[in-house]
């Protein structure tokens, strides 16, 4: 059964990661504009051909 | 083709407004001018006609060309330096505000604007914020070059005073989302810890692992009692240093008590503790709190004068010369040039050209004000009509405008609203909290000591008003997204109680009860011919000024030659048709003596025709629509009006408000401030302000709510607690009556929570309350006040039409 304090200690440690990259996000300023991302993602798509597209990363 | 064009009503295909009677047809497409035009054809030379394909004719109209040569103060170093955020030997950063973005289209063509430029390396757009984040090599392309070509393509930046002035727009705050992310983490896990608990078949795992799960557990509730409730307890001690009692405090009491008696029972091996309940309650909390917060990023509720006044100013050398320059670098002595539709930014003396300046923003007047040459201008009016010349005569720093602004009563710091529903309710809570508790302890402590104890500590855990904290938050914060998609814009969400407090509601009239860029014409006299009429339309059309300008408005058919057209400053017109000499103006200039005018209060506009005189034209303000709809549903509130106008619209007003209303006019801005001070104090109202201008701003501060009204949300507007546009005015009453719904459902909302309360105190009182059964209750009951104030405002809000 002490497999468990394993078990344990990496959920614990996965849970830690991923509260990590949430800061991450936050401090990278991903939460400060929840609108204009989801309407940039489309854009693409509706271009046909004209404009080549823009660099991924925006900074 | 050309047919098919010509029968269907045009509109243009960059700005969508009507083309009117003459379309300008250019690349098979119609435009209703230039301007759109040379829009369009700049972005289809660029390849960039997408813009038109994601939404229908998405432009802005191009009707107002501007002078690109009032940029030229962007060229300054100092001003450069002052907006730019970041600067290398190579690129620059900085951030523009543009109120104009509306759509996915405009996104687009932001973010594509190194195709046009090719100096701009990249542009990011904020929609919500309204910004642009744009880099440019400063080698390849310069601030004003960027600035003008978002001009042209009618995206012009809101540079104001303001943003020179070195306050950096301040970053939105990420704590409450670092302490939310931080409590749902700990929240999850220690659940998963405590799981065991709840089953009894796990009652093994319990055993041997206990200890351990209790002490990691504790490890993680750490950082949510330090970090993630750290608010409530500042807020509750904060409280309590002023001997008031807030919502925070039984939060506080209820938190300490979960965390202590928690780690009281680990650490001693008595049992769980309730830790998972510790922090799935911070954890909800905090989402009311984040729903609290959220307000509208866009607008901004506290400007003051510098983002009114311009950041540039047409400054004239002693040779002739014009240039640009910065407002702030503006010295006594200096000759500046103000166009049409400009500002003044500082107190000034006429030197050449007729002023007609606008003070209805600042003074509250409506028609504009004549000003001979000489007379002293003060800051903040609005010329009307011909550029005129002007010479400094006082620093901006030191003008009317800005000394009214500056002054004490104005300044006056906004008052704590500690008397809100839930402190209240939280006062309340405590006292009765308390009392069972207590009561709990007296009636164990001769019994068992062990249980009187745990009674006495559940009491203060369960009672945690969570459900009462969370109500609010979501009530309010629902319903100012309701009223944010009517058009109506909160600063907060405490405004919403604010407005169902309500009992007095005060007026501005001009620009608020009237419609400013509008007036209605009347003509008394002798009847006019048609042939006279012609005759006076063609002579108004030739004259610029605002009162002729407003006047042929109002007047229809066609005009006929005019000779020897002559303006005379200050007095009226002269010109001659079909041989008859046609004078209008003043009735000075008509020679109308003093004992036979009529209506003197009023705005006159005489007439004569080889030297008759006809009559007169009188100016009346038009009402805005909706405005008796609005003011019958108010008529349970005591209602008044102040304006900065003289009394000639008393006795409309008098018809329109009811014999009860109270009606000042010629309030000085400081006059409207002491109005409402009144009220306040002397009868114990609670006011409401509704205004527009500058002049309003006090008695906006001084209200209890204070709504400025706008044309258009992005504009300047004074300080104040909510933003209204003019287009949802007549919708004004049923926000009010809104705002006292929602009260109700709060109420509704409480008795939902209060029955998990009695359900929760009974068993602590009997000393049965159990980490299961915390961890069940506790999640239930404030899951289900959220979906309840949820629905019940969605409901309500279908209900009331919003």
């Amino acid at each position: 059964m002490y497999i468990i304090f394993i078990l344990i200690a990496i959920s614990v440690l996965v849970a830690a990661g991923f509260l990590a990259a949430f800061l991450w996000a936050v401090r990278s300023g991903q939460y400060d504009d929840d609108y204009t991302p989801a309407v940039r993602m489309l854009f693409e798509n509706e271009v046909s051909g004209g404009p080549k597209t823009k660099k991924p990363g925006q900074k | 083709m050309e047919a098919a064009l010509q029968t269907n009503i045009q509109n243009c295909y960059h700005c969508g407004d009507s083309c009117g009677d003459e379309p300008i047809i250019a690349h098979e497409k119609a435009f209703c001018c230039n301007g759109c035009k040379a829009v369009y054809e700049l972005l289809e030379e660029n390849n960039l006609c997408t813009y038109y394909n994601l939404e229908e004719s998405p432009g802005l109209s191009g009707k107002k060309p501007v002078s690109e040569a009032r940029f030229a103060y962007l060229d300054d170093p100092g001003v450069e330096a002052q907006l730019i955020n970041f600067r290398s030997d190579k690129i620059c950063k900085l951030t523009f505000y543009i109120p104009q973005m509306h759509c996915s289209s405009c996104i687009w063509l932001l973010e594509n604007l190194f195709k046009l430029n090719p100096g701009i390396a990249d542009t990011t757009v904020n929609f919500m914020r309204k910004e642009v984040a744009l880099t440019y090599f400063h080698e390849k392309t310069s601030l004003r070059e960027v600035v003008e070509l978002l001009t042209r393509i009618g995206y012009e930046p809101a540079i104001t005073l303001a943003d020179t002035d070195g306050k950096k727009t301040t970053k939105k705050s990420r704590t409450i989302i670092y302490k939310l992310g931080i409590a749902g983490f700990a929240f999850g896990n220690v659940m998963l810890l405590a799981f065991p608990d709840y089953l009894d078949f796990t009652q093994g795992l319990q055993h041997s692992f206990g200890s351990f799960f209790g002490y990691l557990s504790i490890l993680l509730s750490i950082p949510v009692f330090f970090y993630s409730a750290r608010g409530f307890f500042t807020s509750a001690w904060e409280g309590i240093k002023q001997r008031m009692v807030n919502i925070d405090l039984p939060i506080s009491t209820g938190l300490l008590a979960l965390f202590f008696v928690s780690l009281f029972d680990i650490i001693t091996g008595r049992g769980p503790g309730y830790l998972d309940s510790f922090t799935g309650l911070v954890f909800f909390m905090l989402i009311g709190k984040y729903f609290q917060q959220r307000t509208y990023d866009t607008l901004s509720f506290d400007r003051d004068y510098t983002s009114y006044f311009p950041v540039s100013i047409t400054v004239l050398k002693e040779d002739g010369e014009e240039s640009s320059t910065a407002v702030r670098n503006l010295q006594v002595g200096d000759r500046i040039r103000i166009r049409n539709q400009e500002l003044i930014p500082a107190d000034a003396i006429l030197l050449r050209g007729r002023a007609m300046i606008d003070y209805s923003f600042v003074s509250g007047e409506s028609e504009p004000v004549e000003k001979v040459v000489g007379e002293v201008i003060y800051a903040g009016g609005r010329q009307v009509g011909e550029s005129i010349e002007l010479e400094v005569v006082k620093e901006v720093s030191q003008g009317y405008l800005t000394q009214l602004w500056n002054d004490t009563v104005f300044s006056k710091n906004e008052e704590q609203y500690l008397h809100t529903y839930s402190n209240i309710a939280g006062k309340w809570f405590i006292i009765v909290t308390l009392m069972v508790a207590a009561g709990a302890l007296i009636y164990w402590v001769p019994r068992d000591m062990d249980i009187a104890m745990k009674a006495f500590t559940s009491v203060l855990i369960i009672a945690c008003p969570c459900a009462l904290s969370l109500a609010t938050p979501f009530v309010h914060g629902h319903t100012m997204r309701v009223f944010g998609r009517n058009k109506f814009y909160l600063k907060n969400t405490g405004v919403v109680e604010r407005l169902a407090k309500i009992d007095t509601v005060v007026f501005d009239k001009t620009g608020t009860l009237t419609e400013p860029s509008e007036a209605e014409v009347t003509y008394t006299g002798k009847a006019l011919s048609d042939e006279q009429e012609q005759a006076i339309f063609s002579v108004l059309r030739h004259s610029t000024h605002p009162l002729s300008q407003r006047i042929s408005a109002n007047m229809k058919g066609s005009t006929a030659p005019v000779s020897a057209f002559q303006e005379f400053t200050g007095k009226g017109l002269a010109g001659e048709v079909n041989g008859k000499l046609v004078r209008v103006g003043s009735a000075a200039y008509l020679g109308v003596p003093a004992d036979k005018q009529k209506d003197t209060l009023k705005t006159t506009v005489y007439v004569s025709i080889d030297g008759v005189v006809l009559g007169y034209y009188t100016f009346f303000n038009v009402y805005r629509e909706g405005l008796k709809k609005v003011l019958s549903d108010l008529n349970d509130k005591k209602i008044a009006v102040l304006s900065g106008d003289n009394d000639h619209e008393a006795a409309r007003l008098r018809e329109l408000l009811g014999n009860e209303a109270e009606l000042s006019f010629n309030q000085s801005p400081v006059q409207k401030l002491e109005y409402i001070q009144r009220l306040k104090e002397q009868e114990h109202r609670q006011v409401l302000m509704v205004g527009d201008g500058l002049n309003d701003a006090g008695a906006l501060k001084q209200s209890d709510a204070g709504i400025a009204l706008s044309n258009s949300v992005t504009n300047f507007s004074p300080s104040c607690d909510a933003i209204l546009d003019a287009s949802s005015f007549d919708k004004l009453s049923t926000f009010l009556n809104f705002s006292k719904k929602t009260m109700t459902l709060i109420l509704l909302t409480f008795a939902v929570s209060l029955v998990y309360n009695v359900v929760g105190l009974t068993m602590a009182v009997m000393g049965l309350f159990t980490p299961i059964v915390s961890a069940i209750l506790m999640p239930i009951s404030t899951l289900s006040v959220m979906t309840f104030a949820t629905l019940s405002v969605k409901y309500a809000a279908k209900k009331a039409g919003l």
